[in-house]
């Protein structure tokens, strides 16, 4: 029988903890040297500046090495490595949105276009995943009310609809055999929710541009809501006048409702809701935590759902 | 002058490398347990240690019973007749079976054994899992000489026979507890569903089988 082992690493050829700490100097004095030029693209995560923001959390941040290597992103395959193992491959530039549907002013923005005007803040947010663990994530990124302001959207629209980039060639979960969902993945937005000041499209983790597998070049982050409603590699906005259909609740729409606000006392079929795992909370004694309603947000989130039942409307 | 005669010597049984392979079963079905709390212990497993832990022992429970029911099918399409170490692989899968459910309830659910009963009753992954769990218990327990003995050859087998419904029942355990549908569980779902499915055809059945199954098959 054979049983999977890592691969042996000799202790020589890995980074002293003091070095990779200095890791940008390195890279700025490379830079400097004129060898960042032929470093691949997709490997390279340029340093981002961002302001701090009143609205993130003092919580302890989840290891880096975890945000980056623990990822639902179902484009690149359904285990959690799969993402930092596959995304390497996807192209990122040039990147465009197109935003259509009912607005005055249809745009196909650049990356470039969208990040000109904004000013990048950092926000920490406690990101919680459907299934039951937790993180807290420093993101860069801008309130998503900026970019939907610009094409000035009609009285008409209700919602926001957001698609995910479909190109197989790049993303071997879209040629799977089984898909586990139908792409493009697509996600949606009452337009209340999407114009809140919680609510950001994120460019940058850690105060360096988005890594692959967490949805560069640009994702949306609503910290209230759980983590799949976080579209990533957005391609497309639409403003439409009816609640737009989202990958998951297509999937299986008793399990996943179209809010999917985190609530501890709405359980998941599968997962309690009530308590969850901190990511990086301590090894294989870490006690499991409560979850909070609208995780912890309720205070700045709870008004937009008053007198809506929650249970009904998971 | 006494009439005892020395005891005839014991004949020295001639050692067989094939002795070996019992124990080797056993000794090489407990590196992966081991294997798996030495990467937990040493913090390897990555972002979620505990659910890593309990996914790997109960994977290996269902890779052993798979392994204990391909062993039928193994002998009557012709191959070797493995059955002396079937036992083997049963016992093991009930041990990681077991492993992993004092995983889930001790370092996933921190011994909250009332969380553990919602689990059971709310969660049909849960209810599946713990009821395959239940029927491996007399099986593991009468996976002795003196059982079968004591039961009787028919009885006995007829108890054993409920191996079917556990391996069934752990491979829908994998199926629900997972979203979509994602190849791996899939996998070992159509592997227990072909093993299972095998014991309903007559190939390779010896004539008294055959006939008999017939019989019933014409009931």
């Amino acid at each position: 029988m054979t049983i999977s082992r890592p691969p042996r690493i000799a202790s020589s050829e890995i980074t002293p903890h003091a070095v990779y700490m200095r890791r940008r100097e390195f890279l700025a004095g490379a830079a400097a040297l004129g060898m960042a030029g032929m470093m691949p693209p997709a490997s390279r995560a340029a340093p981002l500046s961002a302001i701090k923001s009143p609205l993130s959390t003092d919580e302890k941040l989840t290891p880096l090495n975890d945000v980056v290597n623990y990822n639902n992103y179902y484009e690149f395959g359904t285990s959690k490595t799969d993402p930092s193992r596959y995304a390497k491959a996807l192209t990122t530039s040039p990147w465009t949105v197109k935003i259509d549907g009912l607005v005055t002013k249809p745009a196909e923005f650049s990356l470039d276009e969208i990040l000109k005007p904004v000013t990048l803040e950092e926000r920490i947010y406690r990101m919680r995943c459907v299934e039951g663990w937790s993180m807290v994530i420093p993101w860069n990124g801008f309130p998503l009310a900026e970019l939907l302001k610009r094409v000035e959207p009609l009285g008409s629209a209700k919602y926001v609809a957001f698609e995910t980039l479909v190109r197989p060639s790049e993303m071997p979960g879209q040629m799977a055999f089984l898909p586990v969902l139908a792409w493009p993945y697509v996600e949606g937005l009452r337009l209340d929710e999407a114009m809140h000041p919680l609510t950001i499209l994120a460019t940058g983790l850690y105060g360096e541009t988005l890594p692959n597998q967490n949805g560069a070049p640009l994702r949306l982050v609503v910290p209230w809501k759980y983590g799949f409603k976080g579209i990533k590699s957005i391609v497309r906005i639409s403003f439409v006048e009816t609640q737009p259909p989202t990958s998951w609740n297509l999937q299986a729409p008793g399990e996943y409702g179209f809010y999917s606000n985190v609530n501890p006392q709405v359980d998941h079929p599968r997962w309690t809701q009530a308590t969850e795992r901190r990511i990086g909370d301590g090894g294989l004694f870490a006690k499991r935590r409560p979850t909070l309603m609208f995780n912890g947000y309720a205070d700045q989130v709870a008004s937009l759902y008053a007198g809506m039942d929650l249970k009904a409307n998971y | 002058m006494s009439d005892a005669r020395p005891a005839a010597p014991i004949p020295r049984p001639a050692f067989a490398w094939r002795n070996l392979i019992r124990p080797a079963i056993y000794w090489g079905g407990s590196i992966p347990a081991i294997w798996a709390f030495y990467l937990g212990f040493t913090d390897q497993l990555g972002a979620e240690p505990i659910k890593a832990l309990e996914q790997l022992l109960g994977l290996w429970a269902l890779r052993f019973l798979i392994v204990g029911l391909a062993i039928t099918p193994l002998r009557r399409l012709g191959g070797p007749n493995l059955v002396r170490y079937r036992r083997a692989f049963g016992l093991l899968a009930f041990f990681y079976a077991a492993l992993h459910l004092a995983v889930y309830v001790g370092l996933d659910q921190g011994f909250d054994l009332t969380a553990v009963w919602n689990d059971i009753l709310k969660r049909p992954y849960i209810t599946v899992g713990m009821l395959a769990f239940a029927i491996l218990i007399p099986l593991a327990v009468t996976s002795n000489n003196a059982m079968i003995k004591r039961l009787g050859g028919a009885a006995w087998q007829r108890l054993h026979r409920l191996v079917y419904a556990a391996a069934a029942l752990g491979a829908l355990h994998f199926l629900l507890l997972v979203k979509s549908w994602p190849p791996e569980p899939l996998i070992y779902a159509a592997i227990v569903l072909t093993l299972l499915l095998f014991r309903l055809t007559p190939i390779g059945k010896k004539p008294r089988q055959r006939r008999v199954a017939e019989a019933q098959a014409h009931r």
